[in-house]
């Protein structure tokens, strides 16, 4: 199993939950933050005064996804979370040990 | 030529005078002025609640609105004790050239059957109360996000007692500025050149912002200065103290100049600098307009509107943009670059723009000479009161939030409460 952490626009988070359904993805978390990269933060101008905005807010996705739909899952939120300007965000991909489901108690792939 | 000018201008404001008194001796209640000041009233205090407080609640940052709206609500309330106790008195008693009297503290003598000039005395008490309430809240542009609380509640109190009513006496009161023949409408220098100076000095004694936090949310800008222009129909029309042509002339100002020097701000903001036209230079322009046009909305005509509008529009632009960059003070919400300095300049083009047929006198060098002396006679008495005032108040309690507390936000550590 992994879990895929996809920090990505904000904009973009419905066309990748959309698409994640087709494919049987059913479950996912999501989070408002704020972060830069390499596309830094930007500045904003009130009255004259200039105000660096360093933190821009995004998306974060938290994904767990079986072996079997981990491949299909990465390539869905690639496509449909790129825009190919700047800031486009990143994806995390780390193993996962164990899933649990709370109401039953069911553990692994059947959990998810 | 103009020495006659200005001579049957200076005999047209005595005879003014005088028949304000007469009005006075003879008085007679006019339902239609009652009903229009009535509004008015109404009207101005909205001005202040919620309009202003929106206006500066929403270009503080997040930690500071609740301190930033909640000094307007308190000026609203302790300045409204104030009037009723001494203030309308030493305003608007006879006293003498500077200040009025103690004749009527405790508004002794306000009678439901009493009259002033076409409405009744409770009704212009009121009115007036509307004006003195949003030339203290004004101030605070300047000093959000760091004044200690407390200090403004005792220099809330001073000054309105000894700042505003002396000068509102001098200009409306039957004072020095108004025997001189100044010109001054709705309040362009008793509320915004008073205010702006005031909040000048109270920013320079105080000291800068450690940190200057980013306008949290200019859309509540955007509803207070929509209030605040709205407001300013009864600020400037009812100036006019009566619903009668003069007021109908005063409203069609006040909008056209409003428009334009929004759109005077925004061109010269879209064209220098970032290049973008802001919501907030739209809504600063039109706010800076209704400043420029208050002491002239009885004097002026359309084109005159117009032309107070642009020019207000552009310098107030500059003076908030680069005029206080270059000099460095921390005006934290441009009281002095929107207020005082929208108030001269409209002060100044008062007597450039009056017209004989719209309100009895005629522009033209004499009357920018006395319009200078109003402008002067103000920032003079405002510099040095408020700046003894503030001392004083230092003594007392600290004018500061201490850096703790500004770092925290005003709003936790000094009222236990927060917006999520």
């Amino acid at each position: 199993m992994k879990l895929i952490t996809a920090i990505i626009k904000p904009e973009q988070a419905d066309n990748v939950k959309k698409a994640l359904n087709k494919i049987g993805v059913v479950g996912l978390t999501m989070t408002d933050v704020k972060g830069y990269g390499r596309q830094k933060g930007h500045t904003e101008f009130y009255r004259g005064s200039e105000y660096e905005v360093a933190f821009l807010p995004k998306a974060k996705l938290e994904i767990a996804v079986s072996n079997k739909k981990y491949k299909n899952a990465l390539e869905t939120i690639l496509k449909t979370a790129k825009t190919g300007k700047i800031g486009d965000g990143k994806i995390f991909v780390t193993n996962l040990t164990q899933v649990i489901r709370v109401r039953t108690g069911e553990k692994g792939d059947k959990a998810i | 030529m103009i020495k006659i000018i200005s001579k049957i201008s200076l005999f047209l404001i005595i005879l003014l005078q005088s028949s304000l008194a007469f009005a006075q001796a003879k008085p007679v209640l006019n339902p239609g002025d009652a009903s229009w000041m009535l509004t008015s009233t109404a009207l101005v205090l909205l001005m202040t609640i919620p309009g202003l407080a929106l206006f500066y609640g929403g270009l503080v940052g997040k930690k500071n609105i609740v301190s930033t709206i909640s000094q307007s609500f308190m000026i609203t309330c302790v300045v409204t004790l104030v009037w009723f106790i001494c203030g309308y008195s030493l305003t608007f008693g006879e006293g003498n050239l500077f200040i009025g009297d103690f004749s009527k503290t405790f508004l002794k003598g306000v009678e439901v059957a009493g009259l002033t000039l076409t409405i009744p005395e409770t009704v212009f008490v009121c009115y007036q109360l509307t004006f003195a309430i949003i030339t203290v809240a004004l101030i605070c542009g300047s000093i959000v996000e760091r004044i200690n609380f407390g200090a403004l509640f005792i220099f809330v109190i001073l000054w309105s007692i000894l700042v505003y009513a002396p000068v509102g006496h001098m200009v409306w009161g039957g004072g020095y500025l108004s025997k001189m023949g100044v010109l001054d409408f709705a309040g362009g220098t008793v509320v915004h050149i008073n205010s702006g100076i005031a909040g000048l000095v109270a920013a320079l004694v105080i000291g800068k912002r450690k940190s200057k936090a980013r306008p949290h949310n200019v859309a509540l800008t955007m509803i207070g200065a929509s209030m605040l222009w709205v407001g300013w129909f009864g600020f400037n029309a009812g100036s006019a103290v009566a619903a009668n042509g003069s007021a109908g002339m005063a409203m069609l100002v006040t909008q056209i100049a409003a428009a334009s020097a929004g759109i005077a701000w925004m061109l010269a903001e879209w064209f220098s600098g970032e290049k973008k036209p802001s919501l907030l230079g739209l809504c600063s322009g039109a706010v800076a307009g209704l400043v420029a046009i208050t002491p002239a909305a009885g004097f002026v005509n359309p084109m005159g509107a117009f032309f107070i509008g642009l020019i207000s529009g552009v310098l107030c632009f500059l003076a908030c943009t680069k005029l206080k960059s270059a000099l460095g003070y921390d005006d934290a919400l441009d009281v002095f670059g929107i207020h005082a300095f929208g108030g001269a300049v409209g002060a100044v083009l008062t007597g450039v723009f009056a017209t004989k047929a719209i309100g009895g006198v005629e522009g033209g060098f004499d009357q920018v000479k006395l319009q200078l002396l109003g402008v002067g006679v103000t920032v003079l008495y405002t510099t040095v009161v408020t700046f003894i005032i503030l001392k004083v108040v230092n003594l007392i309690t600290p004018l500061r939030a201490s850096d703790a507390q500004e770092r925290d936000g005003l709003d936790l550590s000094q009222h236990g409460e927060q917006i999520s």
